[in-house]
């Protein structure tokens, strides 16, 4: 078991931060190249959701792992989402106008083995990533 | 981030070498439309050889380029995708609208051979 608790500017260059620090947390996990890739992309899309729809002043991601299974939380105090099964379907944007394929939550969802979403109007989201990791030889 | 233009014919060639994501495809975006508007190009080649790791903000970017490039009757061309961007290609849909070829060479003898 072990966890680490990132609390960072809501900026877009801090997207790529989050991105560094998932992959040095669970570096000692021995995680495949497949596995990281996949892990960093879904960060990157909750980070950004937060920053670009979310609107607060803050992003906080905490990482935990035990053994195997990684959990992400990407939580922000923002807007929040209305209609959460309507967010998460393919294609489903607000911002088409700044070019969002409305993909963000397809990708996370084929990427991780389970994504969580917690949101209401005015209270901010919270979404949770989660990832067991194949046993290495 | 860095980013190489060049005006090939009726293609413009962009091969950004940065990692894609919603920080650096405003940028992208914002120099390569430049440098689209100013030239007289149809086409437009985005050589992704140099990118290793891109999210679903570099596919709003992609389309956002396929679509300049139809306003002036022409197409968009990806080369040099690896693995995990073939993947994105894949679950994004891109594939169903954009030619993916090997390689630039591959994409510039595609618009020659084009019929219109
Ligand atoms: N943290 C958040 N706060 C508020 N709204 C959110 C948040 N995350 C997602 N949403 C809402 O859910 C929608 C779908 O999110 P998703 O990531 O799938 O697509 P997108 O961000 O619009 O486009 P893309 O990720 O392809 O650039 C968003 O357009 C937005 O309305
Ligand atoms: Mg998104």
């Amino acid at each position: 078991m072990n966890k680490i608790c990132v609390k960072m500017e809501s900026l877009p260059e801090n997207i790529s931060f989050a991105r560094v620090a998932v992959t040095a947390f669970i570096s000692s996990l021995d995680p495949s190249v497949d596995e990281v890739s996949d892990i960093k992309t879904a960060v990157s899309e909750g980070v950004t959701n937060a920053v670009i729809h979310g609107g607060a002043d803050y992003v906080s991601m905490n990482l935990s792992y035990l053994d195997r299974t990684i959990i992400i939380e990407i939580a922000d105090t923002g807007v929040g989402i209305e209609d959460i099964e309507a967010a998460r379907q393919p294609l489903f944007t607000t911002k088409e106008d700044m070019e969002r394929s409305g993909l963000g939550f397809t990708v996370m969802e084929s990427f991780m083995d389970d994504v969580k979403v917690e949101s209401a109007p005015g209270e901010g989201t919270t979404v949770t990533l989660t990832k067991t990791l194949k046993n290495r030889e | 981030m860095g980013l190489k233009i060049e005006i090939m014919g009726t293609a413009l060639l962009a091969q950004p070498d940065c990692e894609i994501d919603h920080h650096s495809a405003e940028r992208l975006r914002a120099q390569i439309d430049a440098a689209f508007e100013k030239s007289s190009c149809r086409h437009i080649i985005l050589d992704f050889s140099k990118i290793s790791f891109m999210d679903s903000s570099g596919i709003g970017m992609v389309i956002g380029r396929y679509k300049n490039a139809e306003k002036r009757g022409g197409r968009l061309y990806i080369t040099g995708m690896n693995g995990d961007m073939g993947r994105l290609y894949n679950i994004s849909g891109l594939a169903k609208i954009i030619t993916r070829t090997d390689t630039v060479e591959d994409a510039l003898e595609a618009i020659t051979n084009r019929r219109d």
